[in-house]
């Protein structure tokens, strides 16, 4: 298990890093943290002419929190945000979710641009983004543009992103008073891939629930609260067109959807009232 | 363009790469596709740390790059280039002298084959620097992120917690 | 607290028992493990790369290697061809005209076979000359599963084999028949025991050199014994056994029994080396490991059992078939007849009858794995007590203590030959459920149960054989064959003990440890000899065929260090001893047999001021010989040959006694299913072992609890999948998933000691109990919580949705239910329509043109004409990062010209194939348009299937949608947006 031959170049600014796939037509790849890309380098699954990294380009190595927006560069690693000391009050969600990603030993290099990139249907990052309804700056040397998750995920590792473009920022909206947020994970072992993934975001207006694992993206709904939530439920489950493999059934899936589904969005109004609580007193 | 491209470093050709491994300079040449744990065990002969999978799960290949535990065989040695890596011969005080974390692998028979240690330590050791004060539950969770088939891990746990309680009550000698 | 190695005495009872640091800790510790890919090699070594057959059946109709012989740094490539032309088939265990070579020849039967070799100056460029040779396979059905073996028509591995069917063999004890006929109740199970490995951390590794001066073999390999396998090597290798010199190197991590699998690898890179005329390397990588090293056998039982209506068991009758996968590798069929002499398990029953047949599949061949027999004997057995129990109504552990051995029945002879050396069940069992708190279990289901939560309790109760019989795996062939091949018995331990000039004591045993600590436990027994210190004693265990004392037996396995190893040093060592007292004896003036070795010294208890250091003593013999008492010969160096008299050939009536000890084991545990996910929650686990007496306390623990670890990945995650097409399903760790820390909890160990009468140190083996008692202990308590009749291994919690949550409501009417695909198949069926702007004709015509095929196959170039109705052509397909090449062939059949055809398509290359077929319907709407519609069934394989299932079906779907469907807009001129951005996804160039 050894990677094919490929060039290496260490950018030292996004501009270097533009350039690069911009000429390579294709054949150049981004390197972040290596932690999905390096396990396909070493079975051969991968084979580009060049890997550019991307970890030295110190503008990309920051979170900004401009009050309203957390904004995550691509060389921010997942293990950086996890212990960054406001995560958890700026955006729960993500500070609930990150626990989930593989290991300490893989998050201490993986990035959270790089498994947005990556594009795992079950991967944890995708859903939170698209339970938040968040964003992805691409830039490229022809343009720059934003997507929202649910235009970016198109497929099973699968996104809009061109060629040419780099991933420079993931954007959230920070924390808004009056919403809650609740985020949970079937799978096999603890650190693997979710069978299902559930993160529900509920505030006055919506309750809104997202799964990952299931269909080929994440997907969300919103919700009704009342008594049309299991219905809603069920035909959420149905609409995944769950499959079959190794770890779970079709059948399986749609089950944890239906209940495991409504107690997460149970659990996010209970933290919304825990927080309305908090911030009244 | 800001500033002058970085080189290219060409595929199929050796590229000088130097790191300080375990406090001490340490450098060789490798092709930009050398995995961390091929240069680290065959080009500069720290054969201390292990390789069990070559797709991250196994947590044998695990260093400490820059302070953290991490996955050698996940990580190309020219990625490396300029970091702080740290190995399990890293470890140890003297020749003859353990670090408290090894001595309570010892003491709680915490290996048998020991093909899995070194990449525990590596973990261990870090969790036990960032949080002296960590529980069964931490130490399990850090633990994950390798597989161990001899002990059936109940050994190493309680090899860990000892190795805390002894950092927290040092130097009783 | 530890002891201090260094201190100068210990308690009455000496070293033996008491668990001090282990020798090996301080290198390993350190990183100075000295494993077999940490060594030096001779300089100019090569390193080589193995190619393998993506395919789980199919005939090679051609290699060419030209290509890959031609890179930089390539030295040989080894086919099936040079193999033939070097060595002979391996020998198979049963009698039979059937050949096993280590590499395909001509025919590969399972994915993962290994199919060439390549070898070069490092390992990147050995694996990049793989990607150059091109083979060239036709396929051919497979058969995974053992039952779809036995049926008639089933695909047919070997021709040697008919029915696919190796060995067949009924056994009969007692009288079965009459105890079955007058038995209130026959009750039974069915049981489809899974695949696993043991899969040590450490993967195989090889260095091999052939010196063609002497015609003789150099090999280097991380290989467990038995060291029986080296005749079968060297058979191979047609040299005599001196002319292959075999060696282990210092630390191995871990076996489990799998390392013995390595042996047709030594074969193959032996070959290699003597092709490439320098020294070879070869270490295997995990997707290696996992498609090609080794597995346990699966099994499909039947069990049933003659039982009085107080639950006592008057007759079983076994029905097993055992699938060896893919050839008969030695010393299989031996997981089928390793626990011949314990099919009664732990109870008193005399009759039964047994029918064994093995069969083979298109699956991994099997070998030694930890347990070895034990799970799939004791899966049925113990789920066959708790049947027992619930339709009878009584308690399970009624049941266990109605049947198991008396406590003054020992030595017992079980009804298939085995003779249980010591033990006493029920007291053992009463003091487990007594220390293990079953009460409070019993309150916490009750508990648990009241609240509407799902609570169970299981329970286990296994005899442990230990000390393997080598004559065992004979019990497969009929008395008569038996008679003609001559006998086979015994269970040889070796070794040697050594003092030097300086009086130092050295010991060497051939045991190849893999962790167990046997340099600790050997410094400990020879230590307690010689009245010295465990750190005075130096113990090598590496193994030097061409040097050290062996035999057939020799090695690690069948938990036989302790019980056989450890008594042959304690031998060896007690026979110098008393030699060197009849030296002292002369020097002190005493009498030989009263004297003490203690503390490092000799000296007689009447008169301890007057004694002589141990080391001046034991160097006696070096530079004094001429002083050494006339019986005396010499002083230097012992070798003991142990072997146990109970170890008999099997006889004439098919008994056997399969291994020279039995522990017991009594397991109980409390399990909690949760309702919603189906996850199960170990609450409580309490092991009761009897192994004997024990020699190392930390080291028996550790035993226990790197089985359990093992026994509860069997129990709730591994399993070696196979798709219906032999596909492997479990290529990677990703998917073959092993236990970490956040699963195993700690159980409880208890101990209740017998020690066995029939080994020198009264110990028995303790390492494989908890891989046969606690798969079927789990499995039985979570029988319990949900009120199973029927339970498989392992339990998923997405296989206990069905008990849980019972039917599935039908989906909204207005939802439409997906396409069902049963679980692990990896057919894909799809259809869909599309709207042209053209005629039939038109369209018709596209499809004959080579020209349009390019752009409608996604990612094709080059597509070549070879008739009006076969097309071939390259296409680079790509789902996210994964791309590769492949060859893709097109062909047009029953054409109706221009309403319907038939489309059938194939791609081959390195990451894999898929075959499929699509029928194309041409229906005109108005003057210049067509409605296109088309099904299609596609069916996916090779390495990438077992890298990751999910992307392949996901790349395979959208791949053949887009190729309809940009044929219909290639038609109709149009290029909607969506498909622009699709085409550059898939057509990237090479
Ligand atoms: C043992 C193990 C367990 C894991 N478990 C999980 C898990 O449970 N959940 C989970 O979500 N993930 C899991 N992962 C994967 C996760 O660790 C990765 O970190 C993540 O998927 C990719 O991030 P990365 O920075 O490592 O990206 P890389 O591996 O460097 O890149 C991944 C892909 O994204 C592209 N890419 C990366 N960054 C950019 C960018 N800024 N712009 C454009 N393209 C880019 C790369 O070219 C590549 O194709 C696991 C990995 C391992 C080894
Ligand atoms: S070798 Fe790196 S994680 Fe297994
Ligand atoms: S000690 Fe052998 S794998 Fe952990």
């Amino acid at each position: 298990m050894k990677p094919a031959r490929f060039a290496y170049q260490r950018a030292a600014t996004t501009e270097h890093v533009l350039e690069a796939l911009h000429r390579s037509g294709g054949e150049a790849r981004v390197i972040a943290g290596g932690q999905s890309l390096v396990p396909m380098l070493n079975m051969r699954l991968a084979r580009p002419a060049l890997l550019v990294d991307i970890m030295h380009v110190a503008a990309l190595s920051h979170v900004d929190d401009d009050g309203a927006r957390l904004t995550i560069g691509a060389g921010v690693r997942q293990r950086d945000l996890e212990m960054r000391h406001d995560t958890a009050a700026r955006q729960p969600l993500l500070a609930m979710a990150l626990p989930w990603l593989g290991h300490v030993q893989t998050r201490s290099r993986g990035t959270v641009c790089g498994s947005i990139a990556h594009a795992d249907p079950s991967a944890e990052l995708p859903l939170v983004l698209t339970a938040l309804r968040g964003e992805v700056h691409l830039r490229s040397r022809r343009r720059a543009r934003r997507l929202p998750a649910e235009a970016f995920f198109t497929g099973m590792m699968v996104t809009a992103r061109a060629e040419d473009e780099l991933i420079e920022a993931v954007s959230v909206p920070a924390v808004r008073p009056g919403t809650g947020y609740a985020f949970r994970e079937i799978s096999r072992r603890h650190g693997d891939f979710a069978i299902a993934a559930f993160a529900a975001v509920a505030d006055e207006k919506e309750l809104r629930l997202a799964i990952g694992g299931v269909a080929e993206t994440p997907k969300a709904r919103v919700l009704p609260t009342d008594q049309g939530l299991d219905d809603a439920l069920d035909t959420f489950a149905w609409n995944l067109e769950a499959r079959d493999d190794l770890h779970a059934s079709a059948r399986y899936r749609r089950e944890l959807v239906r209940r495991i589904g409504r107690e997460v969005v149970l659990a996010a109004i209970r933290d919304r009232e825990a927080r309305a609580l908090k911030e009244a007193t | 363009m800001s500033r002058q491209a970085p080189a290219v470093l060409d595929a199929g050709q050796r590229h000088p790469v130097r790191f300080t491994l375990n406090g001490r300079k340490a450098g060789g040449e490798a092709e930009p596709r050398m995995l961390l744990h091929d240069f680290l065990r065959h080009v500069l002969g720290a054969t201390g740390t292990h390789v069990g999978c070559e797709h991250g799960i196994c947590g044998a290949c695990t260093v400490q790059i820059d302070g953290a535990p991490a996955r050698a065989c996940l990580t190309l040695a020219v990625q490396a280039d300029g970091a702080e890596i740290r190995t399990v011969e890293g470890l140890a005080l003297a020749p003859d002298r353990l670090s408290a974390l090894q001595e309570a692998f010892r003491a709680h028979h915490g290996l048998q084959c020991g093909f899995c240690t070194p990449g525990i330590l590596m973990s261990l050791d870090a969790l036990l620097r960032e949080r002296p004060d960590c529980g069964e539950a931490e130490i399990r969770e850090t633990l994950s992120g390798h597989l161990c088939r001899c002990t059936g891990y109940t050994p190493i746990v309680k090899a860990a917690l000892a190795a805390a309680e002894a950092l927290r009550v040092p130097h009783h000698a | 607290m530890t002891l201090d190695v260094h201190a100068q005495t210990v308690g009455e009872g000496g070293w033996v028992g008491i668990s001090i640091p282990r020798v090996e800790d301080a290198a390993l510790l350190a990183g100075r493990g000295r494993f077999i890919d940490d060594l030096g090699m001779p300089p100019g070594t090569l390193h080589a790369a193995i190619l393998r057959s993506p395919h789980a059946h199919a005939t090679i109709e051609s290699i060419r290697t030209d290509a890959a012989r031609a890179m930089p740094g390539v030295a040989a490539i080894l086919t099936g061809t040079e193999l033939r032309a070097l060595t002979t088939s391996l020998v198979v265990g049963v009698k039979a005209p059937v050949e096993c070579w280590p590499m395909a020849i001509d025919r590969v039967r399972y994915v993962g076979e290994p199919v060439a070799v390549a070898v070069a100056t490092d390992r990147y460029l050995a694996e990049d000359a793989l990607g150059a040779i091109e083979v060239s396979y036709a396929p051919l059905p497979a058969v995974v599963a053992p039952l779809d073996a036995l049926r008639d028509g089933a695909p047919l591995l070997h021709e040697g084999f008919p029915g696919n069917i190796a060995s067949d063999r009924s056994f009969s004890y007692g009288d079965p028949d009459g105890a079955f006929a007058s038995a209130p109740h026959r009750i039974g199970v069915d049981v489809d025991y899974p695949r696993n490995a043991c899969t040590p951390i450490e993967t195989y590794g090889v260095v091999a050199e052939y010196d063609p001066a002497l015609d003789a073999y150099d090999v280097l390999a991380n290989f467990q014994g038995p060291f029986s396998i080296h005749a079968v090597i060297a058979r191979a290798l047609r040299v005599p056994g001196n002319r292959l010199r075999l060696r282990t190197p210092p630390d191995s991590g871990g076996s489990f029994g799998v390392k013995q699998g390595i042996f047709p690898y030594i074969v193959l890179i032996a070959v290699a080396a003597r092709l490439a005329g320098r020294p070879v390397k070869w270490i295997e990588d995990r997707m290696e490991h996992l498609a090609g090293a080794v597995s346990a056998t699966n099994r499909v039982t039947r069990l049933q059992a003659a039982v009085a209506e107080d639950g006592r068991i008057l007759a079983l009758d076994w029905d097993q078939i055992e699938d060896c996968g893919a050839h008969l590798r030695a010393p299989e069929p031996a997981t089928l007849y390793r626990m011949h002499g314990n099919m009664t398990g732990a109870y008193a029953i005399r009759n039964l009858h047994i029918r064994n047949r093995v069969v083979v599949t298109n699956k991994l061949p099997t070998g030694l794995n930890r347990g070895f027999g034990g799970p799939q004997i004791y899966f049925p057995l113990e789920r066959l007590i708790s049947r027992i129990a619930a339709t009878l109504g009584l308690d399970p552990l009624a049941v266990v203590r109605r049947n198991l051995v008396p406590a003054d029945a020992f030595p017992y002879r079980t009804a298939t030959g085995a003779l249980l050396d010591s033990g006493d069940y029920r007291a053992a069992l009463d003091v487990a459920l007594r220390d293990g708190d079953h009460e409070s279990l019993l309150a916490r289901r009750a508990a648990a149960r009241v609240e509407g939560r799902l609570y169970g309790i299981g329970y286990a109760a296994v005899v442990e054989p230990s000390v393997s019989n080598m004559g065992y795996i004979t019990t497969v062939l009929t008395a008569a064959e038996r008679r003609r091949a001559g006998p086979k018995n015994g269970a040889q331990a070796t070794a040697t003990i050594t003092l030097d000039p300086v009086g130092s004591v050295s010991v060497h045993v051939a045991s190849v440890p893999q962790g167990q600590g046997h340099r600790t436990v050997l410094s400990q027994v020879v230590a307690d000899v010689f009245g010295l210190r465990p750190s005075d004693i130096r113990v090598v265990t590496e193994l030097d065929t061409a040097k050290d004392a062996w035999s057939i037996a020799s090695g690690n396995y069948a938990s036989r260090f302790a019980p056989a190893v450890a008594g042959a040093a304690q031998i060896a060592a007690t026979r110098l001893r008393e030699r060197l007292a009849r030296i002292a004896a002369a020097q002190l003036n005493a009498r030989a047999d009263e004297l003490v070795f203690s503390a490092g010294k000799v000296f007689s208890p009447g008169n301890p001021g007057n004694a002589i250091p141990f080391t001046r003593l034991a160097a006696t013999g070096h530079w004094a010989p001429a002083t050494l008492p006339e019986e005396v010969e010499q002083s230097l160096r012992e070798t003991v040959f142990w072997t146990p008299p109970q170890l008999d050939a099997p006889n004439d009536a098919d008994e056997v006694n399969s291994s020279l000890c039995h522990g017991f084991i009594f397991d109980f545990c409390g399990v909690e299913v949760d309702r919603d996910t189906g996850e199960i929650r170990l609450d409580r686990y309490v092991t009761m072992h009897d192994c004997g007496r024990i020699l190392h306390p930390g080291m028996v623990a550790g035993q226990i609890t790197g089985g359990f670890a093992h026994a509860l990945g069997a129990a709730l995650l591994e399993e070696q999948s196979y798709a219906p097409d032999g596909s492997l399903l479990t290529g990677t760790l990703a998917d073959y998933l092993i236990p970490t820390a956040r699963e195993v909890p700690e159980p409880v160990i208890l101990h209740y000691e017998t020690p066995s009468p029939f080994t020198p140190l009264g110990a028995k083996g303790v390492g494989e109990g908890n891989t046969m008692s606690t798969p079927v202990c789990i499995a039985n308590a979570v029988a319990d919580a949900l009120g199973l009749a029927d339970i498989r291994l392992p339990l998923l919690p997405s296989r206990l949705s069905e008990a849980l949550h019972g039917a599935e409501p039908q989906p909204p009417h207005h939802e439409a239910r997906p396409p069902q695909a049963t679980q692990g198949e990896r057919t894909l069926f799809g259809r869909g329509r599309a709207s042209v702007d053209a005629t039939p004709e038109q369209l018709w015509a596209m499809l004959l043109d080579p020209a349009l095929l390019a752009r409608v196959v996604p990612g094709a170039d080059n597509v070549r004409r070879e008739s009006d109705t076969r097309f071939r052509a390259e296409v680079t397909l790509g789902i996210g990062p994964v791309r590769g090449r492949y060859r893709a062939e097109i062909a047009l059949s029953d054409l109706d010209p221009p309403r319907a055809v038939t489309l059938s398509g194939s791609v081959d290359g390195a990451l894999g194939f898929g075959r499929g077929r699509g029928r194309l319907r041409l229906v005109p709407v108005g003057q210049a348009r067509t409605e296109l519609t088309y099904d299609y069934e596609a069916a996916v394989g090779g390495k990438i299937a077992s890298i990751g299932g999910r992307l392949l079906d996901g790349a395979a779907r959208v791949v053949i949608g887009q190729f309809f469907e940009s044929l219909a807009v290639q038609a109709s001129g149009r290029r909607p947006s969506l498909w622009r951005r699709l085409l550059r996804l898939f057509r990237r160039r090479a």
